[in-house]
Parts: structure tokens; sequence; C-alpha cells
């Protein structure tokens, strides 16, 4: 029967539900913090969670302006992301061999359900070079260079360098005409490093008497191609290179760039 | 199309097209709005509180002592009724909500395609194993015994023999080059007459039969006819198995 003088508001099922699963001690052991409604509570939730506690506690309101910042760093880690996930499903369907690599290529695009998994993988790789460039331009012309920033200009320095390593080596995988030849034009530059190319100026120096230290199968150019022409030596190198030790580079390059820019004082404010 | 593909597209359009609306419809209030807003919403809050909560301009008035320890739910619910919602989005198609609305919808549903489409990625149409189903010459070209040819090419054994107790006459069997036991290969001994499994040491007689190991029951044979151009076919995806009474199926033995 039902008493007309019951004030106690009704809360509906869902409601119910969600205090009851909030109060477990299965969510009160991952989520350790009351619900965000006041400032002390907001800043419990970033701290207390490894994904958000990359980023900062506060923002500055420039910060988030899609003029002041083109979004370009966030962009490009977006895509990092996106490159490693779509990479790491291709790894499943190819193998770096001069036997399978061509042919495991035209496979994900003919033998393996939605075969835009590959072109995902490309068309990112290829946007990733422009946006890491545009963010180093904005960083540029916004002056976000200068003391106390300079130090991580020189990491994104070199993770512009790793990224377009990772494009370069990336490049060669799919052993088609277009790879090999591009990467022979390529690593032929490296020939001309100096003391360590081949034909590099001051490699002739390096000698004892005269037998040549740096010669066509031993210098830089030896170290990148695991021989002394692209074959197969090179793409089982790019490979590795390009699946392991440049991601995991760039990867450890990122977090001190990321932790560097809130140490710094957060992302630069308008001129 | 692809249907999975459709729903992702389907769903970032939609996403890409609400942003565009939000945009576009998105005005500013006109000063006179602005100024009546101020003048109404401390007004409203909470009718039946003994004293309006006061917000500064801009400010949402939340009172941390009335929702300690409340869920977000509750909170939410609280802040509604303190500061009433303003239709303050001029889109002449839905509100603000709808629009919401479609955006997560659309954003959800081309989540799911994504994590569906991830998972399908993983099984492939084209399988490079070895066939099921091949022909390995004419009968003439077999003599009486076991033969290992086709054992690490199609995992088959394929035994010529004078009797076979099952069909009482002469002829093929093919014997399934799996351990009934764990599944590893045995290795045909002609000096000791018999299959021997190096993981678990199970044995068994050449028509198949277990009788020393671990395995629990006889090898599997496959189906084994005649082709139309006379050559012996096997068909491995057909399985005859003795304790169940198969192997006197004729498809099971080939009479030659």
């Amino acid at each position: 029967m039902a008493d007309a003088k019951s004030i106690e508001p009704q809360e509906s099922a869902l409601v119910r539900a969600w205090n009851w699963l909030t109060e477990t001690q299965v969510w009160t052991s991952i989520f350790r913090h009351a619900a965000p409604i006041n400032d002390r509570n907001r800043v419990l939730v970033m701290l207390s969670n490894i994904f958000l506690h990359l980023h900062p506690v506060r923002l500055k309101k420039h910060g988030v302006r899609m003029r002041y910042t083109w979004c370009m760093g966030g962009l490009s880690f977006f895509l990092f992301l996106n490159l490693t996930f779509t990479g790491l499903l291709l790894m499943f369907y190819y193998r770096p061999t001069l036997e399978y690599a061509y042919t495991d290529i035209v496979g994900l695009r003919e033998h393996v359900p939605l075969g835009i998994m590959r072109e995902m993988h490309r068309w990112a790789a290829h946007a990733m070079v422009i946006t890491v460039w545009l963010h180093m331009f904005r960083v540029f012309m916004t002056g976000s260079y200068k003391p106390p920033r300079e130090f991580n200009w020189n990491v994104g320095v070199i993770m512009l360098f790793l990224t377009l390593m990772l494009s370069f080596t990336g490049y060669l995988l799919p052993w088609d005409q277009l790879a090999i030849w591009a990467i022979t034009v390529g690593s032929n530059m490296a020939r001309a490093t100096p003391f360590l190319g081949n034909e590099g100026p001051g490699a002739s120096l390096l000698a004892i008497g005269d037998v040549r230290l740096i010669h066509a199968a031993d210098d830089a150019r030896f170290a990148l191609l695991g021989g002394t022409f692209v074959g197969e030596g090179a793409l089982l190198r790019f490979y590795v290179l390009h699946c392991v030790v440049l991601p995991l580079v760039i990867g450890f390059m990122m977090a001190i760039h990321f932790w560097r820019v809130r140490k710094d004082g957060g992302i630069s404010g308008p001129l | 199309m692809n249907p999975l593909l459709a729903v992702i597209i389907t769903g970032v359009v939609l996403f890409a097209a609400q942003l565009l609306f939000i945009l576009l419809f998105r005005t500013k209030p006109s000063p006179s709005e602005a100024a009546h807003r101020e003048a109404t919403a401390p007004g409203a809050a909470t009718p039946g509180a003994a004293t309006p909560v006061v917000a500064k301009p801009g400010v949402t008035p939340l009172d941390d002592v009335a929702l300690a320890g409340r869920t977000t739910t509750a909170a939410a619910r609280i802040a509604e009724v303190i500061v009433p919602r303003t239709a303050d989005d001029m889109s002449p198609l839905m509100g603000r909500r709808g629009w919401m609305g479609l955006a997560w919808g659309a954003f959800t549903a081309s989540t799911a395609g994504c994590l569906a489409a991830t998972g399908r990625f993983m099984f492939p149409n084209v399988l490079n194993e070895p066939p099921q189903q091949f022909t390995i010459g004419f009968p003439e070209e077999y003599v009486e015994g076991v033969d290992e040819r086709w054992k690490i090419r199609f995992g088959v054994w394929v035994v010529r023999t004078p009797f076979d107790e099952y069909h009482e006459t002469s002829g093929f069997y093919a014997l399934l080059v799996t351990c009934t036991h764990l599944g590893c290969t045995p290795n045909w001994l002609s000096a000791e007459n018999k299959f021997k499994c190096p993981c678990h040491g199970s044995g068994f007689r050449p028509t198949g039969i277990n009788f020393e190991g671990p395995a629990p029951r006889p090898l599997e044979r496959a189906r084994i006819v005649l082709a139309e151009d006379g050559q012996i076919l096997i068909d491995k995806a057909s399985k005859f198995q003795e304790e169940l009474g198969q192997w006197e199926d004729p498809e099971a033995f080939l009479a030659v």
C-alpha cells in the first residue's frame, strides 16, 4: 500500500545500481577518491590515475587555444599511438624476408578483411611527418624554444630526426621497386659521412700505411644496410629498427618531452 | 561495401557534421539576453532552500557542503536545481542536448565499428596451409607396407595391406600422423613394425591400433577413394575412428 506521507525521493534503478557499484571493494580499490565535485577531488582524480597523471592538474587557458598551439604536438602524439597500434596489427601478417615481404604486403590488401589497416598505417605515417614539422614551425614562431625551454627544443629536434628515420625505415618494408631504389638512393648519402663514410671527407686519413680502415664493407652505409647493397640484410635491419629500436627510443624521448613541458611552466603563453 | 566500413564511415561523417553544426550555430548571447540571464539565475535557485545561493557572474554556484559524500549523479542533480539550464544554442534543428546525443552516438558507433573491424582483421580470408584433399598417384606405384613419402607434406601414412580385417580384402588405407594421446607425430619404426610416438612412448600397430603407452585409442584413418583419373585421392577432412566402428565405412578403405 502506498504511503502518501512518504517524502523520501525514490532514486531510479540506474542510480541505485551506480551507487552500489561505486561502493564495492573492487571499485574503491581502483578509484581511491570521491566524486570530482571540488578542486581537491579533481586534483586527486588526475594524480591517482596513471593515464590522467600524464596531464597537468591545471591548464592555462591559452593551452587549449587552437589558434595558438594548432594542436600539432597533440596530433603528432595521437598519430604515433595510431601508428603503434596499426603497426602491431600489421606485424601479425608481415614477414621481413626476400621471399615473403612483397607478397605479404599484397596479402594485407587482398587476403585480409578490411584491407585498410596498411593504408591507415601509411597515411598516418605521412601525416605524422607533416604534423611534426608544423609543430616545430609553431614552436619556432611563438618563440617557445627560448629559455627555459631550450632543452626541450633539442629533445624535439632529436624526435624530428627519429620521426624521419621511422618514415625512412618503414619505406623499405613493402619491398617493391620504389622502396628498394628509394633506400638505395637515400642510403648512398651515408657514403659521404665525414670520416665514417667510404667516400666522405677525411675517410682517407683513417689508414694504416696503405691500408684504409674505412672502406665499402665497413663504413656508415654498411652499418645501416647490413651489407654493401640493399638486400636481405638491409630488409631485416630496417624492420628491426622500424618496429623495435626507433619506437622505443622515440617513446622514451616523448616521456622526457612531455615531462619537460610541465617542468618548464606548461605550454608557453601568447606573446 | 563491407558493413563494418559503412558503420565506421557513417559514424565519422555524422560526428563531423554535428561538430560543424555546433560551430555554425553557436552564437554568443546578445547583451540584453546575458543581462536577463544574470538577473534571473540567482532568483531561480533552489526554490526549497531557506537562503538562496548567490553566485558570482560566470561561476557555477556549487555548494561543497551540500554535495559532500554524494556521487557524481546526485551532485549533478543538485546542481541542476541550483542553476536552471537555459537554452543557449541557436540551432534551428535540435537543441544542444540533441546534438550532443547525436555526437556521442556517432562517436560510440564508429568506435564500436573500429573495434569490430580490428577483431575481424585477425581472421584472414586466405590461408596458406596444405590442402585437406589431394591425390597421391596410382595404386601400382605403391608396394605393400607403410609408405612415408607424404608424411611431411600432407601428414598421412599410406599403407598397402594384403588383408584388412575390417574389409576382408587387400587394399589401401591412410593413417593420420597425429598421435591420439596429445597430438605429437609418431615415427614409423620398420624394424620393430610399429609406430612409436617420441613424446610419451605410445605405440601403434601398422593397422593403427594402439598397444602400448598412454594413447587411449587407435590412430585415425582418412577418407581414401579413387579419383576419376585413377589416382588415389585422400581427403583428411573426413576422418574415421576405429573405436566408433567407422573403419568399416567403405570410404575408410580402398580395395585393390
